[in-house]
């Protein structure tokens, strides 16, 4: 990832003050920018005041679960918009925004895990082979965007409870979790369906999550 | 800052305690005048169940007037997702009502009188604001919560909220990123979160009974 990559959300000219300040303390210490922004400063707050060296490990690893899941979307939006002719015009302004959310989600998670954030894994977005056309068919495209979304919500809701000793981690955590709802909703909504399933959207478990996950990670 | 939030937290779970008995217990005397002129949400779990009951109250009366004088130029498919709307709040209204049991506020008293009905414009301006409203209630209520079922719950309602916010979103704004607006999201990622205060101020002007949340104010 590139320290570019990592800015993408924050507030702009935060960004610009520090790229100017000095560029190879980013390099190094790149995760430190989320807390300076406004909210990756809560979290970073909540995250290292709050808990100090040892944030409980059911905390960290709802984290990096949730940016396991986020360096997945960012990446297939990333290379969603660089496929030329794969998103139809009229909905690029569409998926640039949903991008621009999945990067800026990104770069809140890596600020709060600070220095046990993971960088992003290699992924291959065809599963090996299964949806071998995801970067070429807008069809594919949309579903496994739907997939990855409403995995999303569904991740999100599932590790709820495991933020419910931190207020202000649990708040950030439920804000990113409605987005990536309104995300599903659209994106349902192109691809001609009703933007829900029902009344209540159901949680998956972590192992259910990560095994859903799995064949995209390469 | 955490220690207040600390401070406040148990404050709620040290009077939750008795919370079905105060929720009962705070509702001011109506004189035998009209039923509901008054209720207060309770405190603890209870309170924010209730907090959230209020607000799908008001969501369910709101689309079930949508679809009983239907705007002119309903479209059949904005019908059948207005539709499905006012299912899902009527959905989430009765499983409020049950879990509250004897703890629920009473039926609230709903004011429409500033939407015109027969216009789209207004009816799914309206339905935009509930619905980021809801979105933002439950974001900022999830805190206030100290049993993990109960936080799961309102995790499987608020999901669905922010569907319809999208939803009713591109409805007015076809194909724009107003779905997840830079008005709505920040430019973090983070969709709205509201203190219950700021929420209930907002929903206050349709809401006749007088509403207060004493425990979160």
């Amino acid at each position: 990832m590139t320290n570019n990559n990592l800015l993408t959300g924050i507030d702009p000219e935060i960004t610009e003050r520090l790229v100017a300040h000095d560029r190879q303390l980013l390099r190094s210490s790149a995760l430190k920018l989320g807390a300076l922004a406004s909210a990756p400063l809560v979290l970073a707050m909540a995250s290292q005041e709050a808990f100090g060296q040892d944030m409980p490990a059911e905390v960290t690893d709802v984290l990096l679960f949730a940016l396991t899941l986020e360096h997945i979307e960012d990446a297939f939006y990333r290379s969603g918009l660089d496929a030329k002719g794969l998103i139809p015009d009229k909905y690029v302004g569409i998926f640039n925004q949903i991008g621009k959310h999945e990067a800026a989600h990104v770069a809140l998670l890596s600020g709060a895990l600070g220095a046990k954030a993971i960088k992003r894994p290699a992924l291959d977005l065809t599963a090996g082979g299964k949806y071998a056309d995801a970067l070429t068919n807008f069809d594919t495209y949309l579903t496994l965007s739907q997939t990855f979304e409403d995995l999303g919500v569904a991740a999100y809701k599932g590790q709820a409870a495991n933020l419910i000793s931190s207020d202000d981690l649990l708040t950030v955590a439920l804000q990113i979790h409605s987005v990536e709802a309104r995300h599903a909703a659209i994106v349902r909504k192109i691809g001609g369906k009703k933007s829900w399933d029902g009344a209540f959207d159901e949680p998956m478990t972590k192992d259910e999550v990560l095994a859903a996950a799995k064949p995209f990670l390469a | 800052m955490m220690h207040n939030q600390l401070s406040r937290r148990n404050l709620l779970k040290w009077s939750g305690a008795g919370a079905t008995v105060l929720v009962a217990g705070a509702l001011l005397p109506n004189f035998g005048i009209s039923p509901a002129l008054a209720a207060d949400l309770g405190e603890g779990d209870v309170g924010v169940l209730n907090y959230a009951y209020a607000l799908e109250q008001l969501e369910a009366a709101f689309y079930s007037m949508v679809i009983e004088t239907p705007y002119s130029g309903m479209t059949e498919e904005e019908t059948s997702w207005l539709t499905d709307i006012r299912d899902h709040e009527v959905e989430h209204r009765d499983f409020l009502k049950t879990a509250l049991a004897d703890g629920a506020i009473p039926d609230l008293e709903v004011d429409f009188s500033a939407v015109d009905f027969g216009s789209r414009e207004s009816v799914l301006t309206t339905a935009k604001t509930f619905e980021d409203l809801g979105v933002a209630a439950y974001n900022g209520a999830g805190k206030l919560i100290e049993n993990p079922d109960y936080l799961l719950a309102a995790g499987k309602i608020v999901s669905v909220e922010a569907r319809h916010a999208a939803a009713i979103r591109d409805l007015l704004n076809m194909d724009s990123v107003a779905f997840a607006g830079d008005d709505v999201v920040d430019k973090n990622g983070l969709d709205g979160a509201l203190e219950p205060a700021k929420v209930l101020a907002a929903a206050g002007p349709f809401i006749k009974t007088e509403v207060t949340a004493k425990a979160f104010m």
